[in-house]
């Protein structure tokens, strides 16, 4: 079978549905109501009208001669979901999701959000089509990313810091599931990554494997042929499934993850999930995750908000084990560095996040040469990481009042 | 076979039902756990529920998360969950049940983990995110140790998924009185009633209600319909006050609503 008629449940070893009986009705609700969408041509005119006409779809692909000196000489190609509203690819996911929460008849939608990209996103839909929505964000996030948290509020949205366990990601997603488990006659969970109990894992990526088939046709159309190399960072990893999946079965093309190495990936600060974690069951899924000899989940590190997150979705995962997908770390220094090096040669400030994707690239092109061709998903744009860009490569005049 | 299920049917059979009381371990210390369920074995407790504290307890309420997070800080392993149902076992007749998340069993193993269970005493699991879908291993793990298997029921629960619980579940079936999570509350849901209504066509033998329950005249309640009443976080709140004096007293309290009417 070919890899990308995947559908889940299950993903090799890896996936299913480990949560509260409480939520399997809803998880049942959710996977009928998405495989009657996905065959239903008036969802999709649908959808395609909102991706076309709201978000600025398709977005284009920038080759970056100017970056691309630095990694060896190799011709990169940026996929630029940056472009998208709301700047990043998170909204693609979360139009698919909302119009399916009208089709169930929910008035509520909640959301976890790390970064705020996510969470953003959520509260841009719910403001579109009229729902309530409230977003769960751990505290340390809402303090490093208190630009999003505005802009949720702003939406219209509540935001709900998350003060439990670590404080982040990982325990706004905790606190999002018990909230579902409490109101799941009303609300919908808008999940926003390829983790989570099915059929989240295979929903969120059929919403964003939009941005590998676009790709593709158009690194066709640029170079005439495939590239040989596809790369993204990895947190969950939606936006890594979500280039990779067109991809999947074309075996020349390599696939890298690059996840958040922290401090390093031999130091215990770092968000590496697939390079140094174990099989284990971490919110409803049975996948790579850090965790202790006890099965307690370990705490992730990493200065990316969006990945800092101790799992990882189970088609990652598998991917992995079979060798068809790569996962490497990436430093919080090297893509720190590898933000402003992309400001600098190219104008275009990228989200910390995908930084970790252009920093993987830059040893990447020179391993595999200049007549190479890879393609980055430069998932985000880094408007709100400007404080910590700022505190980072000390860019803020002291005593400047910042509003 | 399952002592759980015995004791169960004895309080049904005397006309009333079996109050199931948890604690977690290493709340507020270790030995004041075993201690504490130990207390409410003493006290009235015909079934002790061991939590497990564990790094993501998405069933649990504020009063459950605070003191397993509490006993993680203070350093909870694994093998002290095994040495709290050996000690509590030496001391009292009442069946330990372990209320555990999956991760740490199937970190440590399915099989070691049953059998370490069983070496200590144990009765069985309640697994609040395993589903009889996902729990192949565990079935297979309970089937040659005999350990009992608690399952969930909601009131969302098709009936195929309720009749699937009954089927899979050794000890009893237990029954989420309301959606939601763990914590007291005011008025148990009538939805509890419903539930267990639609287990008894299902063909259950026992079942208890848990979620939200906190008071004597609630346990009452649910007996006068289901085989036990579950009560955590009343507990948990008693012993985080005032000790192991205090909770020993709110079980005794609860225990009142379990005596058979007169």
């Amino acid at each position: 079978m070919a890899l990308r008629d995947e559908t889940g449940p299950y993903f090799g070893d890896f996936g299913g549905r480990y949560v509260p009986e409480s939520l399997i009705e809803a998880l049942d609700e959710l996977s009928v109501a998405w495989e009657a969408a996905k065959v239903d041509p008036a969802f999709h005119t649908e959808l395609d009208g909102l991706l076309t006409n709201y978000v600025g779809r398709p977005s284009v692909i920038t080759e970056v001669e100017r970056f691309a000196a630095h990694a060896g000489g190799a011709r990169i190609l940026l996929k630029r979901e940056d472009l998208n509203h709301t700047g990043s690819h998170k909204i693609n996911n979360v139009l698919g999701q909302a119009l399916l929460t009208k089709r169930i008849g929910k008035t509520r939608v909640i959301a976890e959000t790390g970064a705020g990209q996510h969470g953003v996103a959520t509260a841009t839909a719910a403001a579109l089509f009229g729902l309530d929505c409230v977003v769960y964000m751990g505290e340390v996030d809402t303090e490093r990313q208190a630009l999003n948290v505005a802009r949720m509020r702003l939406l219209g949205a509540e935001v709900i810091p998350v003060t439990t366990g670590s404080r982040t990601l990982k325990d706004a997603i905790n606190d999002a599931m018990r909230d579902w488990v409490t109101n799941v006659e009303s609300t919908n969970y808008i999940f926003g990554t390829v983790a989570g109990p099915h059929p989240f894992p295979a929903m969120v990526r059929d919403l964003q494997k939009i941005i590998g088939e676009e790709s593709r046709e158009q690194v066709l159309a640029l170079t005439g042929r495939l590239p040989d190399a596809v790369a993204a960072c990895v947190g969950g990893g939606s936006n890594a499934m979500g280039i990779f999946h067109a991809f999947l079965d074309d075996t020349e093309v390599g696939l890298y993850g690059f996840e958040a190495a922290g401090d390093g990936v031999d130091t215990p600060r770092h968000a590496a999930t697939i390079s140094r974690g174990r099989p284990g069951v971490l919110h409803g899924a049975r996948t790579f995750l850090l965790q202790d000899e006890d099965g307690q989940t370990v705490e992730s590190h990493s200065i990316s908000a969006g990945l800092d997150y101790p799992g990882v979705g189970p088609e990652h995962s598998w991917l992995s084990s079979i060798g068809r997908a790569e996962y490497r770390g990436v430093t919080d220094a090297a893509a720190m560095d590898a933000l402003r090096l992309l400001s600098r040669t190219e104008g275009i400030i990228p989200a910390i996040e995908s930084a970790h994707a252009l920093a993987g690239v830059l040893e990447l092109g020179r391993e595999l040469g200049p007549d190479s061709v890879i393609l980055v998903n430069l998932s985000g744009r880094g408007d709100k990481d400007m404080e910590t860009a700022g505190r980072y490569f000390d860019l803020i005049d002291a005593g400047a009042e910042q509003a | 076979m399952s002592a759980v299920s015995d004791v169960i049917r004895t309080r049904v059979d005397a006309g009333s039902g079996a109050l199931v009381g948890y604690l977690p371990v290493g709340f507020p210390t270790f030995e004041e756990s075993v201690d504490a369920a130990v207390a409410i074995a003493q006290s009235g407790v015909d079934v002790i529920e061991l939590g497990l504290p564990y790094s993501d307890p998405v069933m649990d309420g504020p009063v459950i998360q605070k003191a397993t997070q509490q006993a993680l800080a203070r350093g909870f392993r694994l093998s002290h969950g095994f040495e709290a149902v050996r000690r509590i076992t030496e001391q009292v007749q009442t069946p330990v049940l372990l209320m555990t998340y999956w991760n740490p069993v199937l970190s440590y193993g399915v099989e070691r983990f049953a059998d370490d269970l069983v070496s200590a005493g144990g009765a069985g699991l309640i697994t609040p995110d395993l589903i009889p879908d996902e729990g192949e291993e565990w079935l297979v793990a309970s089937e040659r140790t005999g350990l009992d298997r608690v399952f969930l029921a909601a009131p969302s629960s098709s009936d195929a998924r309720l009749k699937r619980a009954v089927e899979v579940s050794r000890g009893f079936v237990y029954a989420v009185s309301t959606m939601g999570i763990t914590g007291a509350r005011s008025d148990v849901d009538s939805a509890a009633r419903g539930l267990v209504a639609r287990l008894r066509d299902a063909g259950v033998e026992n079942t208890c209600v848990g979620l939200g329950i906190s008071t004597a005249q609630q346990v009452r309640e649910v007996l006068e319909y289901a085989d036990g009443a579950i009560v955590g976080s009343a507990l948990v709140t008693a012993l985080s006050t005032g000790g192991v004096e205090a909770v020993a007293r709110v079980a005794a309290d609860l225990a009142t609503g379990t005596s058979a009417p007169a």
